[in-house]
């Protein structure tokens, strides 16, 4: 959408800013360009109002042609040769008025006394044109940074939302419920392990808890509630539940938003493992790639003959969403599936701590 | 001895976690009446199992490996008393209700499964268990329909995801599911199979026929006031005039 064209507002200022350009160019045309007032008027009017909506045509090189990244030579060139192209348009324009205009006694052998003025006018049209080169790139600028501001404003409060919706989604009942029964059997088996079971499952409510004030947390603590987690189940699902973990240290210390991680890792565990008769292993890898991205992997094997269960997906939508609205295209996020090995790899911008 | 022998009741566990398996051992440990004669960790075994075991009496996890309980239900009929497990879920929890079959929430306590083995034993010989298909319908949410179906074929079971289901056709108390060349026979009304199949994708053409949908190939007269469908792979199915009158409203949208 052209920013001008598209608002009212903004394009009824625009051609009122042309008014006084009218008059300098009507002045110029009379006074060095020789021209009776009524005559210049009568050049001035049509030409400022076909030129005014002309030179709205800068929008299309400028949006093309990024202040930002675009070299000097390729600025320099592209507004150049537009510039004197809608000149001479302009120029000949001029010609065709002035032409209509002395069949008119009034205007008489005004063809003839614009000749004299065309360098006048093509000069004006290339600093015409150029100046709305500059006010589209003024506009770009504005637009970009209020989009940015918009953005901003929609991810914090979706932000907010999907962690919310995380928690709820996070204490999840199944995972309550098989734990306490967990427990209540290990009370006449072994209760040692019985109250161990009840800390490793305070801690890890306490954790989860804990994360709802905070936008950001290091990869350490998401991994020290993955493994309360894993821990828990561990108790639950005995043998059939490995864990093959590969951690680059140097990420430890990296920004995530919270609940990232540990998503995936009950969605490996309750829709992969816990199918499967023997078990199987969930694998998680986490290191930086060649750019400095961070990249996660959870990998688990999974029964491919079980449909879907029930909240399926869920878990995983709400992990790419709330990846989206943090970094929006700087992340990656892939889901696959190979035989009976289920994998989301997801990558994202490293941050660190300040403190850090 | 002997009678006091065949008094004994003779119970399977399917359970696939260790220490949920333990609690129900532990408590009927007081029950020297019952007998645990098998455990099995998964839906598979149990549909081997039952048949082979005959049990009085299942205790009977909802979420498990391979098939759920729904499914080892249908597979394995509704001639003995079944106690359901589940930890949370709320669909089951609606259709355990609305059949009034016994079911523990867990974690349960000591009261809690006497009073569900009470009423199971009362039920012990009756064949008082629902309708396995209307059941697993009553605990998925309206809306949602059957992703796959399950069959026995021998000791094994086969499945079919929908996706793969051609057609199915009823004979007698069977019906027989066509799919990838190869028909499966299942001890099912085409009805009750009609009513767990998303009406998207499936179409009942005809009294004793059902029919994918994205199978169609070709819909013609046949005879004087009847039709038939021509599939891709050739087959072709009467379409009573009811049938007709469907799948014309179904093509002309």
């Amino acid at each position: 959408m052209h920013p001008i064209l598209s608002q009212i507002r903004r394009l009824t200022l625009y051609l009122l800013a042309w008014i006084p350009l009218a008059g300098i160019l009507e002045y110029l045309l009379a006074y060095p360009g020789g021209l009776t007032w009524t005559k210049a008027l009568a050049m001035v009017v049509p030409l400022c109002v076909i030129y005014a909506f002309g030179c709205l045509f800068a929008w299309y090189p400028c949006r093309t042609t990024p202040l930002e990244t675009s070299g000097f030579s390729r600025l320099a060139l592209t507004h150049l040769t537009a510039a004197v192209v809608m000149s001479l348009l302009w120029v000949l324009t001029a010609k065709g008025i002035a032409l209509a205009l002395a069949s008119f006694a009034l205007f008489q052998s005004l063809d003839q006394q614009i000749v004299h003025d065309y360098p006048l006018l093509f000069g004006s049209g290339v600093l015409i044109y150029l100046l709305s080169v500059a006010l589209h790139y003024v506009l770009l600028a504005s637009e970009t940074s209020r989009e940015a501001e918009r953005r901003e404003m929609q991810a914090r409060v979706l932000a907010r939302d999907s962690e919310l919706k995380a928690l709820k989604a996070q204490v999840n009942p199944h995972f309550i419920f098989n734990s306490l029964h967990s427990i209540s059997a290990l009370t006449s088996i072994d209760a040692a392990k019985a109250r161990e079971m009840c800390i490793v499952l305070a801690d890890f409510l306490r954790a989860t808890l804990g994360l709802g004030e905070k936008t950001s947390i290091t990869l350490a603590d998401e991994l020290s509630l993955v493994h309360s987690f894993l821990s828990v189940e561990k108790v639950r699902l005995g043998s059939r539940l490995n864990l093959e973990e590969k951690i680059a240290p140097e990420t430890l210390q990296c920004l995530v938003p919270p609940l990232l991680l540990q998503p995936l890792v009950e969605n490996a565990v309750s829709h992969g493992i816990a199918n499967l008769t023997d078990g199987g292993s969930v694998r998680l890898e986490i290191g930086q790639n060649a750019s400095g991205d961070i990249y996660i992997l959870v990998e688990n094997n999974f029964d491919p003959d079980m449909p879907p269960r029930r909240g399926t997906g869920s878990g995983l939508r709400n992990v790419r969403k709330r990846l989206d609205t943090r970094y929006g295209t700087r992340a990656t996020f892939d889901v696959r599936t190979e035989g009976d090995r289920f994998r989301v790899t997801l990558s994202f911008p490293a941050e660190r701590s300040a403190s850090a | 001895m002997s009678e006091q022998l065949n008094k004994r009741i003779r119970a399977v566990i399917v359970e696939d976690e260790e220490l949920a398996r333990q609690i129900l051992r532990e408590m009927l440990a007081s029950h020297p009446e019952i007998e645990v004669v098998a455990e099995c960790l998964d839906g598979f075994s149990a549909v081997k199992m039952v048949p082979e075991l005959k049990p009085d009496l299942l205790f009977l996890d909802i979420q498990m490996p391979k098939l759920d309980g729904f499914e080892v239900l249908e597979l394995i009929g509704n001639d003995l008393a079944i106690v359901f497990v589940t930890a949370y879920d709320q669909h089951a929890l609606r259709a355990f209700e609305v059949h009034a079959v016994d079911y523990l929430l867990k974690p349960f306590s000591a009261e809690r499964f006497e009073a569900a083995l009470d009423r199971a034993k009362s039920r012990i010989g009756q064949k008082n268990l629902p309708d396995p298909a209307e059941f697993a319908a009553a605990a998925r949410e309206t809306g949602h329909f059957a992703e796959r179906i399950v069959v026995k074929d021998g000791p094994h079971v086969q499945i079919i995801p929908v996706a793969k289901l051609d057609y199915a056709e009823a004979q007698d108390d069977y019906i027989s599911l066509a799919s990838l060349g190869k028909k499966h026979l299942k001890q099912q009304t085409i009805s009750s199979l009609e009513a767990c199949l998303d009406p998207k994708h499936f179409l009942r053409i005809h009294r004793s026929y059902i029919v994918n949908l994205e199978r169609v190939a070709k819909l013609e007269p046949y005879g004087k006031d009847s039709h038939v469908v021509t599939l891709n792979d050739g087959t072709r199915l009467p379409v009573s005039r009811t049938g007709y009158g469907r799948l014309r409203s179904l093509l002309d949208q």
